[in-house]
């Protein structure tokens, strides 16, 4: 049957787009069509088989507790073992399927988007291999693998961000983006060393059986260390406070790669890293406390942020960072369902809002300030529709998904803490105003610049079809995945009850209605001027406008304690250590000018020193000479 | 095919091609150079095979030859190749024929260059497959003369003159093999009686083992040694030279120095070092540990303050050296099986970096990161070259570079965590300097200076590929270079056992 050859042969779905990558990289790099074309064949293969991989899952029973595993030895040396593999439980599954479905789309959407780059080959090539590495690190058997595609992920990433290579500002953003997610993978990196050093292995299922022998026996302070170390990753790639800034500033890249990394790779590798681990977290409440607290801090912090910003693929940038922290905190409050459920969702909806984003981009020649669009609705009529579900499923208005996944989280964070639940629906609340205030403005709100309106049109085929999908997609699979028992499948622990808190659920509605009204008010209607309350909320407004200057503090940090420190060292290096040796040379050089008067190349002079020498040992001979025969005589 | 000599020819490659050069008239540069890259092509072949036909199970020197050569000294001319020497050689064969194809264009007595570089490179060749120590000091002290003359002559001026780094390199090398001498003699006067004595690296290690050289000769020698091949791998604080030299060097120089000469320093340590006077190495072990430390960090910091590419590569290999000298220090297994196979990966990766160098600065006689800009325009070729091998030096998994460095941390980590952690940081500073590099002479706007210049194509084209299928092949598939690093590195095992205990400087600082 398939999908039995599709479980025993999983392997294959990150290795036939790694298999695009080489070949469009080798050979067919400068005819764009054709790289497209293995691009998308192998995606649709990667997803029939990861289709099949579900299908499977479902059919042979295979649970979270009860993985399929295969595995061969990757290295071996010493005491050392690390294995590569695949591990399918019905987390990786999900994950599968997620990746391949909006890298398969995404990558049509391109065939039209990218139509005309002199980079259009390479850009598949690109795209593949970033598939690839997101789909190995989501098989991953253990930590190191894990590490090995994470980094991957992090160099496509760097490649795609900076994939207009000619613009200052997209090699500064990749290079940003590949930075500041190294300072996490530092801190991953060590952690993994940590659990290596510590149990021998690092990987999931042995560990998984380890630890709770090693907490009755060592206590949890050594894992505790190991766990918020592991955090710092995730804190890199998922873009959580602190480490988030270089999420807007992807937006550099071509929009389908944006999309890419917001919705199925990347990002959410960062969530999955910390829901895989959850076997290692969840026996650690000060690490728990963590997550959860700083995924709801970066989940408000990011919507305040986006209230306030002009570009779309920013205002979607910074909700993406807002959303992940929603999932970061349904991961601490230690509900793994609700937080993958949510990932799915949002993969779906936040895929099509950048894809969205991208088709009106298209449409006005790279406009990307919403307050110079406006009237968008009527010129692009396909685009507003995809646009409308989009908004209403992240800002979660039934029955669209967002509604469901984001029901669950504050249902789960109901569970254990109040303050979190009220920072999760604050976050809810200005979610709604934000996406809200961006679809009334592009596409409601009168044209702002006339020539630009008239040229917009919309999108061919290519990238509509796409859209399509993923409205559907959006709509139905809050729930489906409601109805069809998500929770029984995609869990830790326990399968989770399925049941909609109404209290929640109608007041988190309520608000969110509200503050499309108030959107409306604002920046239709504008019965209230949106300068009037800029003006009045003052620093705050500005605060948030200039995103709080955490880029501005880090270039200052970096000035002085990085370059500073580097430009000292040098000097140090070149006048002090440097210096010594270099008078050490000085001072042979000394020595040799006082000796070499010596030698002046006169034979007479040395015939002179020659004969003083001679008389000088007849003499000594002619005094001495019974001692020197009697040590001659000893030495023979 | 057993009693075929396989090492004494890999040796005799290039000195046949020095000799055969003698012999071509100068003006006939074409047959210079492919009488040059047919004898490293036999080397390679010749390397691969043995690479690949090294039988892993039984271990141990293979290929060995045994020639009593002065018998009143016991010097023997014994070649042979274990798991530590064997990945050298092949690495000192790759970067050798991509030195040869780097150094194609030369126009500067081209045919005089060829026969010093086949010297070099037969010089050290000999090194690492020497099983005797007079072989191996005389193929060290080989390869000091042509390295001076390379630079003087081919070499070039920036920051310091070309005579100021030739000298500054030809100093520390022999300051270095000075110190070693010394040890030497010591070592081959202490270990035997004299109607026994010899100069078998083995022989000597079993002496080692049997208890001929006390505690305090040990650590006396391994000091001596440690000073000697620690400034060849620049050891902080005695790096200077490498930075400097590098610079003033030509191409093909740069490459063989930084790829695999300065690697003698670590593999003299292990197979002096720590096979002869283990309880010396165990002694001066955190002193290492934490000049490790210092160098990974101290040129990490000062290769963020360069401007000259090949001063960023010459501080980067300084801070690389530093995950050697780590792996080393840790004295386990897995440390210097990393330690090993580090020298090999920065040895394919700092190469690279040095022929891309070399050929943008052939063509545009530019090096600086302020002056070059947007090269990815007009040489997407070169810029995967510099890709590749800036990607392997941040130690990106799929390269060369991850594994042994992962290695390292594993084995050094239990050992000296606070150096550890500290090093391992060095992974984010390396990952800048290596991206800001990148970024400003690769990417940007298109610079119309640089259209008339064209992107590697041919025999240019040939160090990258050699060195590009080293970088990834051993990248993906880790276990073919590990696996017989290991094999060599196993055998250290009951020794290291022994000194498990043995005391340490200061006690052993963590």
């Amino acid at each position: 049957m398939f999908y039995e050859f599709a479980l025993e042969h999983a392997w294959l779905i990150p290795l036939l787009p790694a298999l695009a990558f080489v070949v469009i990289g080798m050979v067919t790099r400068s005819h764009g069509r054709i790289s497209a074309l293995i691009a998308v064949c192998m995606s649709i293969i990667s997803f029939a088989l990861a289709a099949g991989v579900t299908y499977a899952v479902v059919n042979n029973g295979i649970t979270v507790d009860a993985p399929f595993v295969q595995k061969l030895s990757w290295l071996h040396i010493g005491s050392v073992n690390i294995t590569m593999g695949v591990l399918i439980d019905p987390l990786t599954a999900m994950m599968l399927v997620v990746v391949t479905t909006v890298s398969l789309l995404v990558q049509i959407y391109s065939c039209g988007y990218m139509k005309g780059d002199p980079g259009y080959g390479r850009f598949f090539a690109f795209l593949s291999l970033f598939a690839a590495s997101m789909l190995g690190l989501v098989l991953a058997v253990n930590f190191l693998q894990m590490y090995v595609f994470w980094e991957l992920v992090g160099l496509c990433s760097y490649l795609l961000i900076g994939f207009y290579y000619y613009k200052i500002s997209a090699r500064e953003a990749a290079k940003k983006a590949f930075m500041t997610t190294r300072v996490g993978d530092f801190g991953l990196l060590l952690g993994i060393l940590l659990l290596q050093i510590t149990f021998g292995t690092v990987d999931f299922l042995e560990l998984k059986t380890l630890i709770p022998g090693y907490i009755v026996s060592a206590g949890t302070g050594t894992l505790t260390v190991i766990g918020l170390l592991l955090f710092v990753g995730p804190i890199g790639k998922s873009g959580q406070f602190p480490l988030h800034v270089w999420l807007p500033d992807a937006m550099e890249g071509p929009t389908p790669v944006s999309a890419l990394i917001h919705a199925a790779t990347m990002v959410v590798a960062g969530v999955y890293l910390v829901g895989r681990s959850l076997f290692l977290f969840s026996q650690l409440p000060l690490v728990m406390t963590v997550i959860a607290w700083i995924g709801a801090f970066t989940a408000l912090f990011a919507a305040s942020i986006a209230i306030t910003q002009h570009a779309i693929k920013r205002i979607l940038a910074y909700s993406t960072i807002s959303q992940l922290g929603y999932m970061m905190l349904a991961l601490g409050v230690g509900s793994l369902t609700a937080s993958f459920f949510h990932l799915m969702t949002h993969a779906f909806f936040k895929a099509l809002l950048f894809l969205c984003a991208g088709a009106v981009m298209h449409a006005m020649r790279d406009e990307a300030d919403i307050f110079k669009m406006g009237g968008l609705r009527k010129k692009m009529p396909v685009t507003f529709a995809a646009m409308t579900i989009g908004v209403l499923a992240i800002s979660g208005i039934p029955p669209f998904a967002g509604f469901f996944s984001k029901d669950e989280i504050l249902g789960a964070a109901a569970a254990v803490s109040t303050p979190l639940y009220v920072v999760a629906t604050l976050t809810a609340f200005m979610t709604a105003f934000y996406m809200a205030r961006l679809l009334f403005v592009a596409f409601f709100a009168k044209p702002a610049d006339e020539e630009s309106y008239n040229h917009a049109h919309e999108v061919g085929k290519f990238m509509c079809t796409p859209l399509i999908v993923l409205s559907v997609l959006a709509v139905i699979s809050g729930l489906w995945g409601h109805l069809c028992g998500f929770g029984e499948w995609v869990r830790f622990g326990m399968p989770h009850a399925e049941g909609i808190d109404l209290g929640i659920a109608v007041s988190s509605t309520i608000l969110s209605l509200i503050a499309f009204g108030l959107a409306w008010k604002i920046y239709v209607a504008q019965t209230w001027s949106s300068d009037a309350i800029a003006e009045k909320c003052g620093i705050l407004y500005k605060l948030s406008f200039n995103k709080f200057y955490i880029d501005e503090i880090y270039a200052a940090l970096i000035k002085w304690f990085v370059d500073g420190v580097a430009k000292v060292l040098y000097w140090i290096d070149v006048n002090i250590v440097d210096g010594i040796i270099n008078a050490l040379g000085a001072l042979v050089r000394g020595i040799s000018k006082l000796l070499s008067p010596l030698e002046t190349g006169q034979a007479q002079c040395y015939a002179g020193i020659f004969a003083c020498g001679a008389i000088a040992l007849a003499v000594y001979g002619y005094f001495y000479a019974g001692k020197i025969v009697a040590m001659l005589g000893g030495a023979f | 095919m057993a009693s075929f000599p396989l090492l004494t020819s890999v040796l005799l490659a290039p000195i046949a091609a020095a000799i055969l050069l003698c012999f071509v008239s100068a003006k006939s540069v074409q047959s210079v150079r492919v009488i040059c890259a047919t004898a490293m092509s036999v080397g390679l072949l010749l390397t691969v095979y043995a690479f690949f036909s090294y039988d892993l199970s039984a271990g141990g020197m293979q290929f060995v030859e045994d020639v009593p050569w002065i018998k009143d000294l016991g010097v023997h001319y014994a070649l042979g190749v274990d798991g530590i020497s064997l990945p050298m050689l092949l690495l000192t064969e790759l970067i050798g024929l991509a030195a040869v194809f780097s150094s194609w264009s030369i126009e500067k007595r081209p045919k005089e260059f060829y026969i010093l570089l086949m010297i070099l490179i037969a010089g050290v060749t000999g090194t690492f497959i020497a099983r005797d120590l007079f072989i191996f000091l005389l193929c060290y002290e080989v390869v000091v003369i042509p390295i001076y003359i390379m630079v003087i002559i081919w070499g070039s001026t920036k920051r310091v003159s070309k005579e100021y780094a030739g000298m500054k390199l030809t100093i520390y090398l022999l300051m270095g093999s000075a110190f070693m001498l010394v040890g030497v003699v010591a070592l081959y006067l202490q270990a035997f009686p004299p109607e026994m004595r010899t100069f078998d690296m083995q022989a000597l290690a079993q002496a080692a083992a049997m208890g001929h050289f006390s505690e305090g000769f040990q650590i006396f020698a391994f000091f001596l040694l440690l000073l000697g091949f620690g400034s060849l791998l620049s050891m902080f604080p005695f790096h200077s030279w490498s930075p400097d030299g590098y610079a003033g060097a030509p191409t093909a120089v740069s490459m063989i120095h930084a790829g695999v000469l300065k690697k003698i320093g670590g593999y003299g340590l292990i197979r002096l070092g720590l096979l002869v006077l283990p309880l010396g190495a165990k002694f001066w072990g955190p002193l290492i540990a934490g000049l490790a430390m210092i160098n990974v960090m101290y040129a990490a910091y000062i290769a963020l303050a360069q401007h000259d590419l090949k001063y960023v590569i010459g501080y980067s290999s300084v801070s690389h050296m530093g995950y050697v000298l780590l792996g080393f220090a840790a004295l386990n297994v897995v440390s210097i099986s990393g330690a090993v196979a580090n020298m090999v990966a920065h040895g394919v990766m700092s190469a690279l970096f040095f022929a891309m160098i070399g050929y943008v600065y052939e063509r545009t006689h530019m090096r600086s990161v302020k002056e070059l800009r947007g090269l990815a325009h007009q040489m997407p070729r070169v810029a995967t070259g510099f890709m590749l091998a800036g990607m392997a030096s941040l130690g990106l998994p799929g390269l060369i570079g991850f594994m042994p460095e992962f290695t390292i941390f594993v084995g050094s980590f239990s050992v000296y965590p606070v150096f550890a952690v500290v090093a391992i940081a060095g992974i984010i500073f390396t990952a800048l300097y290596t991206l800001r590099m990148l970024a400003k002479i690769l990417f940007g706007p298109r610079d119309s200076r640089f259209d008339k210049f064209e992107d590697a194509k041919g025999v240019a084209m040939m160090p990258l590929i050699i060195l590009g299928i080293a970088l990834v092949g051993f990248g993906i598939f880790p276990q073919l270079l590990m696996g017989m690093v290991g094999s060599g590195t196993e055998q250290l095992l009951p020794l290291l056992d022994r000194i498990a205990d043995a005391p340490a400087f200061l006690g052993g600082v963590r």
